[in-house]
């Protein structure tokens, strides 16, 4: 028939088309999300051979030059960096979809705190134990705490980040040590024209940074140590109200509720605000931005919590090991020189990332190249990991809209508490 | 509904002569078969493309999504969850801690659905109704000789061929609190940072976009109105506002309901300027972007969701088909002057 | 007094009558203004701040002030975390393959509903036309968790599939109202005159079929092209397309919006686009609504 004349080609052409663009994707395939896999924790635990190590993009300039160490002392057990997107969405399913594909490419891979309990409960980290286990000791505790997860080890602090005030230190010489301290020096800011006191406040992932620390700083806590909601306190009520209060009198300035980290930083930088809470990467630009109008008056000091420090909330990341991989006992190694005093002190001086081990904040050599390290200390021993859950982007959500909604004076403080937590107890509910 | 095109003649398309009538069913079976095999490829693409994943969702829709086994602190697969991934978004339908079922508590992506069915809802009657009034005006304009006509007509083109996505961040930055539009009205809004002016924004955009589109397709419908029939009705003494409700009306009406049509189901399906301009929030999430925020967290129940959404879409094209007379698949096969 | 409301023909010219001013073409004139700030204005701020000094983002001079074309070298900086070279190219080899599976398979579906009757064309049709008011979502859900399990995210063909699902029904349809219109006759005539049917095809079907395909093929390539939803959640870094690239560029800090470099992403990604539908423009406004009326 006439007809196959024109089908024949025009489907070759169609299907050559299509295969022709057959890029391989990770390869693995075929496998659904399953279970905890414990079958797959207990295989390649001696293996050792080139491993990929997997990390967001290197704005720190810290980790080609590590692995040029280490492939220079370990010939047989090269690794290869694949370096993913900037944004943090992006690096979390590009994990998500190769764990999902029990790809072995992917050894071992710096991930945010926040993903830790997500990827542990769906079974594709290695706990850190046994054959591969870790040492943790001289590290700083929360930072630990945020690598834990059902009491067992999945990853091991890699570098680590806290909350910070940002203060003028030309109208304000002592910094306050309580949140009501600050809010009596706002009366120094509407004499000078210009904002209290901002954080992040829009509604997104530095909104639940931000009132968690209100609410860790007042005595409470989102969720507890099994994950269970734990929101519903005094406390955490007290925290959410020092925030909202702020806001209806004006002392968080009303643009504030716009603010994600660099609006924040450009006003303050600006000179329009009195104190602003930020985390540490403010420090170089804000001292050496063309535009910054504070470079020489401004301080850092602990964020102020109820009666001393307050509660800062971590940030950073960890370095998990898949237990897709076949090289396992080369990953221990990889890792263990990753948490090395040597490279920690690296990430420092290089990179201008805090390190993990404790003493190294007390290194006279340090100090002087991030003369912030001190204050950093206080904040990360007092931080609190955002809620350790498998649940987390549920979580997130239901504190993000909540806080938010009552910041804007769209539901009392007690109503987003409790709903608060009925929206955490929901998603663990399933 | 005969087309010109088809000529009673049988010799071309059988190669020989036969009598007519008997010609014409032979041809009708012949034609039959031989649309059928030029259809089929197109056929069995789309069924592989659209309905393969469509099914695969509905059945992905009655499983649930995998819960947290207490015991050993690791996820295990769902099961079967009957309508319940259903009755999460359309009864708000939670589960309790321990069992049973509370309604969804705010700050869950459950209870913003019915919020979100309503900004679907009034984006797409606000867009549409200001794209066919400003789009009629437009093409008024455009179907009038003047000098420098086909300037305009390019001109027009323009904001259709710019992607979304690029449309999306222009107006983020025209309405940035330090951008242009506030310097243009001195103002001090919060455009994308608070409810209503956020919901405006992505409106404005929207038909800045969209309205030169709708010109062209109701211009199109404008030009096949013959000039008699508004030379007679001058003569008649018609005003001109009479010409427009009695002859132009009436006579755009299919063209323009199909347009209508078309751009509903846009509307509705409205995903890149929100989630550009504002990620959904304050009060923009649309039914899509609930079911893209719904995916990070459990793939089944997004699938119900994004079911729910296509039906939704569905019902509306029927009621606009069956009841409003935008006829759709009449403008695509029929051919000639409206009469 | 009859005024230039009355004509309704193409004819793009106008003779100028000599007679006492002309209000109603004034007004017409002036909305024709109207119309032509309202399409341009935006898209030249895109243009004035993409070749803008970063340091002036806000600055609202109408004109082309502090020139300079830093924001495109930045535009193309890998060292940012962008790789925009690499993300045109995925888009163009995706809209492309679309493209052309699109009209090798749709050409042959719009000549049998265009040329050929048969029972059920209207169902053939509805479900075409149906086809294409699918929400990307509904595809989105189950072939995010489809393409993981086989291995195929983050390729070519992940990209390809769903946007066939749009892009052939607009196809189908576009050329099916181009085919009608087309003066079939002339076929008829060859064939008499003694042309095989290859030979009728070659030289008459053909060169006549040429414009409309290739109108058609513009179409498709910028609806695949303008695509956004689908590639967001079905690419990773290796095949991103140019519309996720600017809707999640980065800047040099990590928390940043880098306005200007972001319009001049922009600007890169449009003005092929707006040239090309300026050449033409007339076959992509008959395109364009040759499906709705005619």
């Amino acid at each position: 028939m006439k007809s196959k004349k024109f089908l024949l080609p025009a489907a070759v052409a169609g299907v050559l088309a299509l295969s022709l663009t057959a890029c391989g994707g990770g390869g693995g395939g075929g496998g659904t999300s399953s279970g905890g896999a414990s079958g797959d924790a207990a295989n390649n635990l001696d293996g050792r051979g080139p491993i990929t190590y997997v990390q967001g993009k290197d704005n720190s300039n810290v980790v080609r030059p590590l692995i040029e160490k280490w492939n220079a002392a370990h010939p047989d057990e090269k690794v290869t960096f694949k370096e993913q997107s900037d944004q943090a969405d992006q690096q979390h399913d590009d994990l998500v979809q190769n764990f999902q594909a029990k790809n072995a490419n992917y050894d071992v891979m710096s991930v945010d705190l926040i993903w830790v309990a997500e990827f542990a409960a769906k079974g594709w980290l290695q706990p850190l134990k046994d054959k591969t286990a870790i040492s943790t000791d001289g590290m700083l505790e929360s930072t630990v705490k945020s690598a834990t997860y059902n009491n067992t080890l999945y990853a091991a602090p890699q570098s680590s980040d806290g909350g910070i005030l940002y203060y003028r230190g030309d109208l304000v010489p002592n910094p306050p040590k309580t949140w009501d301290e600050m809010m009596g020096m706002c009366e120094i800011a509407k004499q000078n024209n210009i904002g209290c006191y901002a954080g992040q406040f829009q509604k997104y992932e530095g909104l639940t940074v931000n009132a968690a620390e209100a609410i860790n700083s007042a005595g409470g806590k989102i969720v507890d140590d099994s994950g269970k909601a734990a929101v519903n306190s005094a406390e955490a009520k007290a925290g959410l109200t020092n925030l909202v209060n702020a806001y209806k009198d004006g002392n968080i300035p009303t643009e504030a509720i716009t603010f994600q980290e660099e609006q924040g930083r450009q006003a303050f930088e600006a000179g329009k605000l009195l104190f602003h809470r930020n985390w540490p990467y403010v420090y170089n630009l804000a001292k050496t931005d063309g535009s910054s109008t504070v470079k020489d008056t401004f301080k850092m000091a602990p964020l102020p919590g109820k009666d001393g420090p307050g509660a800062s909330s971590l940030g950073g990341h960890n370095i998990a090991m898949s237990v897709y991989s076949k090289n396992k006992a080369t990953v221990a190694d990889f890792i263990k020189f990753i948490t090395s005093e040597e490279t920690q002190r690296f990430y420092a001086t290089q990179g201008s990332l805090a390190p993990v081990l404790t003493k190294l904040y007390d290194d006279q050599e340090l100090v002087t190249k991030l003369p912030y390290l001190p204050v950093l200390k206080t904040s990360i021993e007092n931080a609190v990991p955002r809620p350790v859950t498998p649940f987390y982007p549920a979580v997130t959500k239901a504190v993000q809209d909540n806080a938010y909604a009552a910041l804007k004076g769209e539901k009392t403080v007690d109503s987003a508490i409790s709903d608060m937590q009925a929206a955490i107890e929901s998603a663990g509910a399933k | 509904m005969s087309t010109e095109l088809q000529k009673p003649d049988a010799t071309a398309a059988t190669g020989h002569t036969m009598p007519s009538r008997e010609s014409a069913d032979r041809k009708q079976l012949t034609q039959g078969r031989w649309a059928y095999t030029l259809l089929a490829p197109s056929l069995i693409l789309l069924a592989i493309v659209i309905i393969y994943p469509v099914l695969n969702a509905i059945i992905m829709s009655f499983q649930k999504d995998s819960g947290l086994d207490p015991a050993t602190g690791f996820f295990s697969e769902g099961g079967p969850a009957g309508f319940e991934n259903y009755t999460h978004w359309l009864l708000q339908q939670c589960t309790a801690p321990g069992g049973g079922s509370l309604a969804c508590p705010p700050g869950t992506l459950g209870a913003q659905f019915w919020d979100s069915m309503g900004t679907t809802f009034f984006f797409t009657v606000v867009t549409v109704a200001f794209e066919t009034v400003l789009g009629f005006w437009m093409a008024v304009i455009m179907a009038r000789a003047f000098r420098g006509r086909s300037l305009i007509r390019a001109a027009v083109l323009v904001p259709w061929a710019i992607p979304t996505a690029v449309t999306a961040k222009l107006w983020f930055f025209i309405f940035a609190f330090e951008g242009i539009a506030n310097k243009l009205f001195g103002t001090q809004i919060l455009w994308t940072g608070s409810e209503w002016p956020a919901k405006w924004a992505i409106i404005i955009a929207d038909v800045w976009k969209t309205t030169p589109f709708m010109a062209l397709l109701i211009l199109a419908g404008l030009q096949l109105i013959p000039d008699e029939v508004y030379e007679a009705a001058k003569v008649d003494g018609a005003s001109t506002w009479q010409r427009f409700r009695l002859i132009t009306l009436p006579l755009v009406k299919p063209a323009l309901m199909v347009a209508i049509l078309f751009r509903v189901l846009d509307a509705l399906r409205m995903y890149d300027l929100p989630a550009i301009m504002t990620q959904g929030a304050n009060g923009t999430t649309t039914l899509s972007i609930l079911v893209v925020q719904q995916i990070r967290q459990g793939f089944n129940t997004a699938a119900a969701l994004s079911t729910i959404t296509f039906l939704v879409i569905f019902l509306v094209a029927f009621i606009f088909v069956r009841f409003l007379g935008a006829n759709a698949v009449d403008a695509a096969t029929s051919s000639g002057k409206a009469k | 007094m009859s005024t230039a409301t009355a004509s309704k023909t193409s004819t793009s010219s106008v003779e100028r009558p000599k007679r006492p001013f002309n209000w109603g073409s004034l007004r017409t004139y002036i909305s024709a203004v109207i119309i032509l700030i309202w399409c341009m204005a935006p898209f030249y701020w895109m243009l004035v701040t993409a070749f803008r000094d970063v340091g002036y983002t806000f600055d609202t001079t109408p004109f082309f002030t502090h020139v300079t074309w830093d924001n495109f070298a930045t535009v193309f900086d890998e060292s940012l975390g962008n790789h925009f070279g690499r993300n045109l190219l995925n888009s163009l080899i995706v809209g492309a393959v679309t493209t052309v599976v699109a009209l090798l398979v749709g050409v042959f579906a719009a000549y049998a509903l265009a040329r050929l009757n048969f029972r059920f064309k209207f169902v053939v049709l509805g479900f075409i036309l149906g086809a294409s008011m699918f929400p990307g979502v509904a595809l989105v859900t189950p072939l995010f968790q489809l393409f993981t399990n086989i291995g195929w995210f983050g390729t070519y063909q992940a990209l390809i599939i769903p946007n066939i699902s749009f892009v052939l029904p607009l196809t189908v349809y576009t050329l099916t109202s181009f085919f009608r219109e087309m003066p079939w006759e002339l076929e008829e005539a060859a064939r008499i005159d003694g042309c095989t049917q290859g030979q009728a095809f070659r030289k008459v079907i053909l060169p006549l079929a040429a414009p409309a395909t290739f109108t058609t093929a513009i179409l498709a390539f910028i609806a695949s092209w303008n695509e956004f939803l689908i590639a967001s959640q079905l690419s990773n870094d290796s095949t991103k397309t140019v519309t996720v690239a600017i809707a999640y560029f980065a800047g040099a800090q990590p928390h940043q919006e880098p306005y200007t470099a972001v319009m001049a992403a922009g600007t890169v990604v449009t003005i092929p686009l707006v040239v090309l539908v300026l050449i033409f423009q007339r076959k992509i406004v008959a395109g364009l609504t040759a499906g709705a009326v005619k």
